[in-house]
């Protein structure tokens, strides 16, 4: 049963995670959103290992890869926004009217 | 009992990551998002994945906590525009949020029922008693050499966007620690207790919860509190040592890995009579490269801030 309850909250995090996405202006906040759906995916990958009683080796493995690798990813997304505000001024992408 | 506290702490993780997304300030969302990756991590380990929850609590919510505030920290010194936030909900993008939660959820309760590999006849052979650092180092080494090289990109791909004048400018921003005062003493106060910490987790990794990636976040967060601090000097780009400790961890792995080949078994297959002994030898030099890859990605590029606004 545990798992479950587990699993739907991933899956809850996923769609949360989704909206902020596609919803939020501010690039840094959607790196947030982005984040979120990862952690989700891992709950819910996680969760999958634990049904059979304890939580399988290999997902726990490979979520902490996943951990780090989303970790690089975000800092290097940070250091791209950072990049972008000092040559724009904004924190906006481009295409979408979100200043006036 | 244990029902009511599960059900209470995912309802917990899915209000505050409602919290995260939801409202204005971005400095909110972030003091948010490590609230969150906080109770994720007793998720984990009400779970009974430790190692888990031992990764996401120190990188997933300490790290990158760290990371999303200096971003702030430094987008705000640089006076961008503001983000007007429209309010009221997003209509086309709360549908594809509900597809997706609904897609998962009906995915979970058609998912066939697992068929668990066994892995306590082979983890006798891998020299280590923690299945999660069994499968890490030993049965999928290749995932964990490609993941280390995947850090070293990352961080390359941040150092190539300073400017061409700011590379030889120490990395990260300038901190101000006012003597005597509260971030001078967590400087001086929490390096010891988390190198300890830090090298306990590495050591321990091998037999019961911890491990290369757990140990240098810790590392890596000792080193960050003690550069807030002024008690180290910022590092910069040209130092050899650096660069040194950037590449010894998959250095020391891929060796290990060719030497397997070149005495005639398979490429980072490793022989159970050493298995012990290479799995910690990789995972202290992994470690070492961990702890300063992470610490450097968080600190960003090298940034002139005399200069530029």
């Amino acid at each position: 049963m545990m798992p479950t309850f587990f699993a739907l909250t991933g899956a809850v995090l996923m769609g949360v995670g989704t909206y902020g996405l596609l919803a939020l202006p501010h690039l840094l906040r959607r790196i947030i959103a982005f984040n979120l759906m990862g952690s989700g995916v891992f709950l819910f990958f996680g969760a999958a290992g634990a049904r059979g009683g304890a939580v399988d080796a290999i997902p726990q493995a490979l979520i902490i890869t996943g951990i780090v690798v989303a970790l690089s990813a975000s800092a290097l997304a940070v250091a791209l926004i950072v990049a972008l505000a000092r040559s724009t001024g904004t924190v906006t992408l481009a295409d979408e009217d979100t200043t006036s | 009992m244990t029902l009511a506290l599960d059900l209470a702490l995912c309802a917990l993780i899915v209000c505050v990551s409602l919290a995260t997304v939801a409202g204005g300030g971005i400095f909110r969302a972030i003091i948010f998002f490590i609230t969150y990756g906080l109770f994720l991590a007793i998720g984990w380990a009400r779970l009974g994945a430790f190692d888990v929850a031992l990764a996401e609590a120190a990188i997933g919510a300490g790290l990158t906590g760290v990371l999303l505030l200096a971003a702030h920290g430094r987008l705000r010194r640089m006076r961008t525009k503001a983000v007007v936030q429209r309010t009221g909900l997003n209509l086309p993008a709360a549908l594809a949020a509900t597809a997706m939660t609904g897609a998962l959820g009906w995915a979970w309760f058609a998912l066939p029922a697992p068929s668990v590999p066994d892995l306590s006849q082979s983890i006798a052979q891998t020299g280590v008693g923690n299945p999660v650092t069994a499968v890490l180092l030993n049965f999928r080494a290749w995932d964990t050499l490609l993941e280390s090289i995947v850090l070293l990109a990352a961080l390359l791909g941040v150092w190539m966007l300073a400017r061409e004048e700011d590379w030889n400018t120490p990395l990260g921003p300038r901190y101000h620690a006012l003597s005597g005062g509260v971030l001078v003493g967590f400087g001086r106060l929490l390096p010891p207790v988390g190198l300890i910490f830090g090298a306990y987790l590495v050591w321990a990794g091998a037999e019961s919860v911890g491990g290369a990636f757990q140990g240098g976040t810790v590392l890596a967060a000792v080193g960050l509190v003690a550069l807030m601090a002024n008690v180290l000097p910022a590092p910069s780009i040209s130092q050899a040592g650096l660069r040194i400790a950037l590449v010894l961890g998959p250095g020391v792995f891929l060796c290990t890995g060719l030497l397997a080949a070149a005495l005639g078994s398979d490429f980072l297959s490793i022989a159970p009579e050493v298995a012990k002994a290479m799995i910690l030898t990789i995972e202290i030099a992994l470690s070492i490269s961990i702890a300063v890859t992470l610490a450097l990605l968080v600190l960003g590029p090298p940034v002139d801030t005399q200069g530029a606004p």
